[in-house]
């Protein structure tokens, strides 16, 4: 069974590999290489059995072939309503044949389902709540593209994505010592403005563990930094792990499991080992669905909890501002219409949709917040969720997808989008880089630092 | 033929069917995995069932699903072919007779003219079924010859039940041909697709579990179906 040098059956799990596959650019040979790639049709047919249960087998017997579900999804709505779109038909002729076949499928077939189970659905789980039967393709995708990455049928980005996350636990080249510091970095650079500001590492039995997204060291650290300050303003008692810092996860984009697992268990331990009250992770969905919503299972964790209250930044300010550890100065509020991006992955898969407007009340002069149609569980992907973001090979699948929030943001007639997430935030200015549209968009810490009410104490002194 | 139809054979396609759908009921709770499912069902037994209770209103309600208040003219036909299918035979009055014959008791009965109207929606119901099947690319794409058969097999009990209560043409052939197609209505449904009369709720029930406990009801946020 031929398996290439970049594209094969084998995780990526050492530097040289890593490098080495990323020198490729583009993944010209990798592509090259899968036209060439064997399926392992026991191996394949081996692990359906294992690991397809009750669930995933009801929903691939009984689904009505209905097409209720069919409107419910964005990528059918924004690509003319072809049928090739209905989330029924995506997985029927992919999932469904793989099973039928029992494996027996060959590579053609295999680069079919990886192009759809990587650019015709984002997982975001929105048509799992209009099929009557209550079939969520979201997961089945998931399901799917864990038996396409087993197999090598893998997009180069995500192929790369999880070796990071195999090699440096993070999604990005950062290590330890890089986290460090960037972290003491960050903290004196900061401190000159806010006097006694400390980014503190390693602290036990601190409040709050605070973990964030590997882009923030790597490519914003002043959200670090902003962190920081929001912290140091509402007088928390906080700490950020040397080790076990970073909650994303690309290998859960990727179904690379055992990876997952990995990833979740590191950060668990960096709870386990500084005994904080609880933890926060920052604002980004898909990192807080790969450590509290799906981590503790990957974990082994009965309860389907984290070894501690482990929380979404947002329902940490929502609880900061109710409190009056924050305050908000009135006279600074947002005063131009603007809206807010839902993000599934917290919203519609945690049920955040409330709290994440409790702080738009606080934050908003009252009349200028704007609902996008629909909202709340409702509200449709970004566009470039599920690892759609940074896959080259279906950029312009992803542009197309966009279009579906360029649209509800300018139903809405704001130019002021609020994106609580890491991945909305990257799709929505990508979106704007392609159709130019005339949009601002924004995390919630530049936004509530520029309004705070800082109590005297905590200012520079005049000298 | 009528005796053995009415008789031993009725008895045996009920055990089967109804004996069959409570294996499948069982089999899909034996088959759920927690941890591949990744649904704490266990430990977090309440906060599920209440999940699992709205979820299952949520549809089998007309019009409280969101699903169901964006079609409203499928949803009023969908509705009307369901409760048709079930209501007419459970509560039919021919049917209650057989029942005090054999077990002296029997239920509620409708009035014909009730009964007669159900019996019609189911075919026009399914009639519309099939047109939509054909009419609309986002459903002919998935439409295999397996759902025409299904729909067929479900309807038969009622073409053959009209033809003979309107008595055309020879009312025993009609009568026996009605039986026998109610029992094979009866025998498919613990092993095709039908199998939806009790997966329906399992499945309903599980996706409402998963979404009580872990995506949004532990935080006190209800799913807005
Ligand atoms: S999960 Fe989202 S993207 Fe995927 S098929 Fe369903 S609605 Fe479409
Ligand atoms: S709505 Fe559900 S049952 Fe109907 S076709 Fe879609 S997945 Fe199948
Ligand atoms: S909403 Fe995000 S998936 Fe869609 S990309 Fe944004 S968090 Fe996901």
């Amino acid at each position: 069974m031929p398996e290439g040098k970049f594209c094969n059956k084998t995780p990526i799990t050492t530097e040289e590999q890593l490098k080495a596959t990323l020198g490729d650019k583009g993944g010209k040979q990798y592509y090259e290489e899968m036209n060439h790639l064997d399926v392992d049709s026991e191996k394949l047919w081996g692990a359906i059995q294992k690991t397809m249960k009750s669930r995933t087998k009801t929903w691939l017997e009984i689904c009505a072939h209905c097409g209720l579900c069919a409107e419910s999804c964005f990528l059918y709505q924004v690509n003319g309503r072809v049928p090739e779109q209905v989330p029924s038909y995506k997985i029927q002729s992919t999932l469904g044949q793989m099973v039928k076949k029992k494996g027996k499928v060959d590579n053609e077939f295999m680069q079919m389902c990886m192009e759809t189970a990587w650019s015709k659905c984002t997982c975001c789980n929105r048509c799992g709540m209009y099929c009557p039967h209550g079939i969520d393709m979201g997961v089945m995708f998931s399901y799917l593209r864990g038996l396409l990455y087993s197999q090598g049928f893998v997009p180069w980005e995500l192929k790369i994505g999880a070796g990071m996350h195999r090699v440096y636990r993070a999604q990005m080249d950062v290590t330890m010592e890089d986290w460090v510091e960037t972290c003491e970095w960050m903290a004196e650079e900061t401190e000159e403005e806010w006097p006694g500001l400390e980014i503190p590492v390693d602290k036990e039995d601190a409040d709050i563990m605070y973990t964030c997204n590997a882009r923030e060291p790597k490519h914003y650290p002043e959200d670090i930094a902003e962190a920081a300050i929001l912290f140091h303003v509402a007088g928390e008692n906080w700490t950020v792990p040397s080790e076990g810092w970073e909650q994303t996860s690309l290998s859960m984009f990727a179904g690379d499991w055992e990876c997952c697992k990995d990833n979740v268990v590191n950060v668990y331990s960096a709870i386990e080992r500084l005994r904080p009250k609880r933890a926060i992770g920052t604002e980004c969905g898909h990192a807080h669905r790969a450590t509290v919503i799906e981590g503790p299972y990957w974990a082994g964790r009965e309860d389907g909890q984290p070894p501690a209250p482990y929380i979404h930044y947002v329902e940490w300010l929502a609880e900061a501002l109710r409190t009056g550890k924050l305050k908000i100065d009135p006279a600074k509020r947002i005063k131009e219409p603007v809206t807010l991006q839902d993000s599934c992955n917290y919203v519609r898969n945690q049920g955040l949709k409330d709290v994440t407007r409790e702080i738009i009340s606080y934050i908003v002069e009252p009349g200028y917040f704007v609902e996008m149609a629909p909202n709340k569980e409702h509200n449709y992907c970004c566009g470039g969720g599920g690892g759609f973001n940074g896959i080259g090979l279906y950029r312009e699948q992803r542009n197309v997808a966009l279009r579906k929030k360029k649209q509800q943001i300018l139903d809405t007639g704001c130019k002021l989008v609020i994106a609580p997430c890491h991945n909305c935030w990257d799709a929505i200015r990508d979106l704007e880089e392609e159709y130019e549209i005339g949009i601002r968009w924004s995390f919630l810490k530049p936004l509530v630092i520029g309004m705070l009410d800082v109590p005297e104490h905590l200012l520079p002194k005049d000298e | 033929m009528y005796d053995f139809l009415t008789g031993p054979m009725l008895w045996a396609t009920f055990l089967v069917s109804f004996g069959g759908l409570i294996v499948r009921a069982i089999m899909y709770v034996k088959g759920l995995s927690w941890q591949l499912d990744r649904v704490a069902y266990r430990p977090h037994m309440s906060y599920g069932m209440r999940g699992a209770v709205r979820s299952i209103l949520a549809f089998i309600i007309p019009f409280k699903a969101r699903l169901w208040r964006t079609r409203p003219g499928f949803t009023i036909i969908f509705f009307a072919f369901h409760i048709g299918l079930l209501v007419t035979p459970i509560f039919l009055e021919a049917h209650n007779v057989m029942l005090q014959k054999a077990f002296g008791v029997s239920l509620p009965t409708l009035p014909t003219g009730v009964a007669d109207g159900l019996a019609w929606v189911c075919l026009v119901g399914g009639l519309f079924m099939v047109l939509r099947r054909i009419a609309f690319p986002e459903v002919r794409i998935i439409t295999t010859a397996y759902d025409y058969l299904l729909l067929v097999i479900t309807v038969l009990p009622f073409i053959t039940g009209l033809i003979a209560r309107y008595e055309m043409g020879d009312y025993n052939f009609w009568l026996t041909a009605h039986i026998l197609t109610g029992e094979i209505w009866l025998l498919s449904l613990p092993f095709t697709k039908l199998s939806h009369a009790i997966l329906f709720f399992m499945s309903r029930m599980q996706l409402g579990m998963d979404y009580g406990i872990k995506r949004g009801g532990m935080k006190g946020s209800d799913m807005a179906w």
